[in-house]
């Protein structure tokens, strides 16, 4: 949670945006995801978002759908992704969170309710992860998962969507720690050729709304989108761009180099 | 037992259950059903209407019919509430009606949902039709070619069917594919969905539309028989006909009720659709119940011959109906279920769908415990028209001099 804040401010004082690449935990293997998150770093990115696959991801398109199928299929589970995380923890110097949907998080190592959240939580820390994304926990199902989060000084992002009103959005920034992620378009996550029209204006009620950091994500994928949402947003979060240029790559070397090289792109936009 | 009051609470909860688990995105949407649905259950208009159409368009009230020659086959006193006489053939339509109104109210103009057997897939094309909506379902693939003849019909309807080749092919990935549109569509879109699943109100509100089925039964039996049944029997996949059933009934405690799940080809993991017996607590598609789910929360695929109940969630109303002991959970295998569909279309001449085969399928071990000539209550939730190629291929493996 510091180290969120931390990056924030130091970016703040360069008057640089964050950039934020989204990679799935365990694509294309358990093995790769350590080289992955440092080649990510060395790019150019500013935090990493970690996947952590689930079988029915509902806010997710095609391309990150496939990339948790091809996860799970290469044996990745919540702990083994964070286990890769803390692989590379000791030579990360961006902040980690983990992206995952509500049902493996509320599972974890096979305990129940309360137990499994702490169990997490605790882990996710442990591994030297910084926060948590769960997209299908909206804010009133969250105050466990927050407190829990919380006493761990792991941060909880909560997401705030353009069909969010504005009591709702004030609630949401509220309870979010760490940054608010806006999801920039009505849909799931994908690559978008056009954003919303509306789009900046709807960062900018939400950073009146509140004086945390705002993060952009779903459907950023051109280094020229990067740059119009930098201009109002604090971050930009780049996922299914970044997981089709991985894709691309015919060995893991290749998947490694083309997925830095998205980022390596995109950071020079920002 | 269930308290005298009315769930679910204000936040969508049944006891542990229920609640809002969906992207930000629909958040608003479901608040804005929430004041809708409170508003229009409140307005005589709207009730009218629901009422008339009902009546007159989809043909209620269905009939109490006692099955004579079954009861006497069997020694207990059956009675079939016949839903299979509905306009398209099964209980879906009362839900759809009711929503489709609801649709209408709110301003929407397009209708997704997701089918599995495809009978909530054709009474929701129709309900689009009627309303002059526009409709797209979406339908695994696999479901698309058993149930190749509801395929048909929802395009003759004039909705769009799109194919959903991702994960099991079937109800599960159709559901997660209705909702990925209906995140991307909201503004404009109603998402009708089939069953007593789903975030915070759909549970509640498909129960409502639903359980004018247990209401008509209860004042039936009572007609008929001027006491109430000591059985009410009904097959649940979400769970729609069987909370429709069931729910006008939670009160009379010593009426028993069954919920008869798909106990498909063996009850080995991936095997079966019995959520309620095998399931665990979890979160899927907008909701906490109990789910089919290996130790890491992946979703398991499920196995039935019905499509209708190839489902690996369950509404969130009958996991508290079972923590509380309300009702009961069994699973019917296939093999079972087509001699349950069997035993009707020979005894009584009615054919049922797959679906209700299962509860069928589970009379006679219902029967032996009770004592001769009481009363038990079916819900024939629909009619077998569409299942008739799956019972034909099936019955003539089994014995090719059959079919
Ligand atoms: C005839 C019939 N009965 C039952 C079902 C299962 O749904 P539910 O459990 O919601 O009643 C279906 C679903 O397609 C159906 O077509």
């Amino acid at each position: 949670m510091q180290q969120i804040r931390a990056t924030f401010d130091r970016l703040r004082h360069q008057r640089r945006k964050a950039l934020i690449p989204f990679v799935m935990g365990g694509d294309p293997s358990l093995a790769s995801t350590p080289s992955m998150l440092l080649a990510l770093q060395d790019a150019g990115a500013d935090l990493i978002e970690v996947g952590i696959p689930f079988s029915d991801p509902l806010a997710d398109g095609p391309i990150i759908q496939a990339a948790s199928a091809r996860a799970l299929a290469a044996g990745a589970t919540p702990a083994r992704v964070l286990a890769a995380v803390a692989a590379a923890r000791p030579r990360l110097t961006v902040p980690v969170v983990a992206l995952s949907y509500w049902n493996p998080v509320a599972q974890f190592e096979g305990q129940p309710g309360l137990e499994a959240l702490r169990a997490f939580v605790r882990g996710a820390r442990r591994s030297g992860l910084s926060g948590v994304i769960v997209p299908d926990l909206p804010v009133e199902e969250s105050f466990a998962f927050r407190r829990i989060a919380g006493r761990e000084q792991v941060a909880m992002i909560l997401l705030a969507a353009p069909t969010s009103p504005a009591a709702r959005l004030r609630m949401i920034a509220r309870a979010s720690s760490g940054f608010v992620y806006y999801v920039s378009v009505t849909g799931t996550t994908g690559i978008r050729r056009a954003l919303p029209p509306h789009l900046v204006d709807g960062v900018r009620q939400l950073k009146l709304l509140t004086t945390q950091p705002v993060c952009v994500g779903f459907g950023i994928s051109t280094p020229a989108q990067a740059a119009m949402i930098a201009r109002v947003a604090d971050g930009v979060i780049v996922g299914s761009a970044v997981i089709r240029a991985m894709a691309q790559g015919t060995t893991t070397s290749r998947k490694i180099s083309n997925a830095a090289q998205c980022v390596a792109r995109l950071r020079k936009a920002l | 037992m269930i308290r005298r009051q009315t769930l679910p609470d204000r936040s969508g909860h049944f006891g542990p259950f229920g609640g809002k688990f969906v992207p930000e995105t629909v958040m608003a949407a479901l608040t804005e059903l929430e004041r809708e649905y409170a508003a229009a259950r409140r307005d005589p208009t709207f009730r009218r209407a629901l009422r008339s159409l009902l009546r007159d368009y989809a043909g209620r009230p269905t009939p109490l019919y006692f099955a004579k020659r079954l009861s006497h086959r069997l020694g207990v006193n059956i009675y079939l509430k016949r839903e299979d006489l509905l306009h398209t053939g099964a209980h879906k339509i009362n839900n759809t009606l009711g929503q489709g109104l609801l649709a209408v109210r709110m301003g929407k103009q397009r209708l997704i949902a997701e089918t599995g057997a495809g009978q909530h897939g054709v009474a929701t094309a129709t309900v689009a039709a009627l309303f002059g909506l526009t409709c797209e379902v979406f339908m695994g693939e696999e479901d698309m070619q058993r149930q190749a003849l509801n395929v048909v019909r929802m395009r003759l309807l004039g909705a769009t069917v799109t194919p959903v080749t991702g994960g099991t092919k079937t109800l599960k990935d159709a559901t997660s594919e209705a909702i990925r549109n209906w995140v991307t569509t909201v503004r404009t879109s109603h998402y009708c969905i089939g069953s007593v699943v789903g975030p915070h109100p759909y549970p509640m509100l498909v129960r409502d539309f639903q359980s004018v089925i247990g209401q008509e039964a209860r004042r039936q039996i009572l007609q008929k028989t001027g006491r109430l049944p000591d059985l009410l029997l009904a097959c649940v996949g979400g769970g729609s006909n069987a909370i429709g059933l069931f729910h006008p009934f939670r009160h009379d405690r010593r009426v028993e009720m069954i919920g008869v799940e798909a106990g498909g080809s063996s009850l080995t993991p991936g095997h079966h659709a019995a959520t309620l017996m095998k399931g665990r607590p979890g979160v899927l598609h907008g909701a906490n119940s109990l789910l089919l789910q290996d130790r890491f929360g992946q979703v398991l695929p499920t196995e039935s011959i019905s499509a209708g109940l190839d489902y690996p969630g369950v509404g969130p109303e009958h996991a508290y109906y079972q923590l509380v002991k309300r009702a009961r959970y069994v699973a019917v295998s296939d093999r079972r279920a087509l001699q349950g569909a069997q035993l009707l279309a020979r005894t009584e001449g009615i054919l049922p769908a797959l679906e209700p085969a299962h509860a069928i399928g589970y009379l006679a071990q219902a029967a032996w415990r009770l004592r001769r000539g009481a009363p038990i209550i079916v819900g024939l939730s629909g009619r077998g028209d569409k299942d008739v190629q799956t019972l034909a291929r099936h019955l003539h493996a089994a014995d090719p001099r059959h079919v």
